[in-house]
């Protein structure tokens, strides 16, 4: 396979963007509550949509706003987008396996896109195969226009879905809990997944912010490595 | 806060967010990786899933505390269930969000 050709055609697109209806469905409401808030502030729809498209990352997003809210400073602000996004670091490393001799222009865009639920999705299909950076960069993107459109609508003042309707607050986590199913595949990623959640609860009652997502999973994977895959014998 | 002032915060933010998600799929895909390298990687996406929906699910409040009396905790385990079972993502969510509407509906 040449490195683009499975960026072309429609069906490419329409393979991507399709996959990517359970990130939107928990995207709308999300963004929506985030532009309703970053309205309340004085940001105008139109530079809420501006910090969804350069920015893209939402728990970032909502804690800037408050932030701007109390008058932080700029520095401040940066700072712990910085900190709250280094969790990207571990998800795209975990995404090059499947990435390795792409076109480098094409890599650079498709990191853009990378966001916990973009990461979550496209990991399981890189996985199972039949999946491909042009279908990825379909449903990055299809999330991301959602995203930005959905924030810029709720700084109209739009709280367009009551809170609490159809459930669609528990999208996200129903989504994940799914994903998570899909990546236990053996002894060692169960036990990986295990250590995981206890260390990332035990740390997340212990320090503010969420530097506990990164320090879990590197513990967890750490400890998976030395777990013995089943079916080999100790040398 | 001025207009420029606001783009300079979110140009900034925007560079420091894409930084961490552009670096690794940048350099790690040159050439392929060592073994062992693989071998953790692959673990990474069930620890760090397991590490973003757990906690969700068992905390409340600021600052976090333990609570297992959640509603989302309630739901997700029969929605655990339901994707053990069934493997599709979209059922799950639809399964999901139902239980949880249906259940907040009835609390």
């Amino acid at each position: 396979m040449t490195p683009i050709d499975d960026l072309r055609g429609r069906e490419t697109l329409k393979k991507g963007a399709a996959a990517a209806w359970p990130i939107c469905l928990g995207y709308i409401p999300i963004g929506l509550a985030f532009g309703v808030l970053a309205q309340k502030i004085g940001l105008s729809p139109v530079q809420i949509g501006l910090m969804s498209l350069l920015v893209f990352a939402g728990s970032a997003q909502f804690i800037a706003v408050s932030m701007l809210a109390s008058g932080a400073s700029a520095a401040s602000i940066i700072a712990t987008t910085f900190m709250v996004n280094l969790r990207h670091l571990l998800m795209s490393s975990s995404l090059a396996v499947y990435l390795v001799g792409r076109h480098r222009a094409i890599l650079s865009l498709f990191a853009y896109g990378i966001t916990d639920e973009s990461y979550g999705v496209n990991l399981d299909k890189f996985r199972s195969g039949n999946w491909g950076i042009g279908p990825a960069l379909a449903l990055n993107h299809t999330a991301n226009i959602v995203w930005v459109l959905s924030t810029a609508a709720g700084g109209y003042g739009g709280q367009f879905i009551p809170p609490g309707a159809f459930g669609i607050d528990f999208a996200l986590t129903a989504m994940f809990i799914c994903l998570l199913v899909f990546q236990l595949r053996d002894r060692r990623s169960v036990i990986a997944a295990a250590i995981s959640g206890i260390v990332a609860v035990l740390l997340s009652v212990l320090i503010p912010g969420n530097l506990y997502i990164v320090l879990a999973s590197v513990a967890a994977a750490t400890a998976g490595l030395l777990v013995r895959p089943a079916g080999t014998k100790e040398v | 806060m001025s207009g420029s002032e606001y783009l300079f915060i979110i140009a900034a933010m925007g560079l420091v967010t894409y930084i961490p998600r552009w670096a690794p799929v940048f350099w790690l895909t040159r050439r392929p990786m060592p073994q062992w390298l693989v071998q953790w990687l692959e673990l990474i996406p069930a620890a760090i899933l397991s590490a973003l929906l757990v906690p969700v699910l068992v905390t409340s409040g600021q600052p976090r505390q333990i609570d297992f009396g959640r509603l989302d905790l309630l739901v997700a385990l029969p929605t655990f269930l339901f994707a053990l079972k069934t493997r599709s993502l979209g059922g799950t969510v639809v399964f999901g969000m139902a239980l949880y509407w249906l259940v907040d509906k009835l609390m």
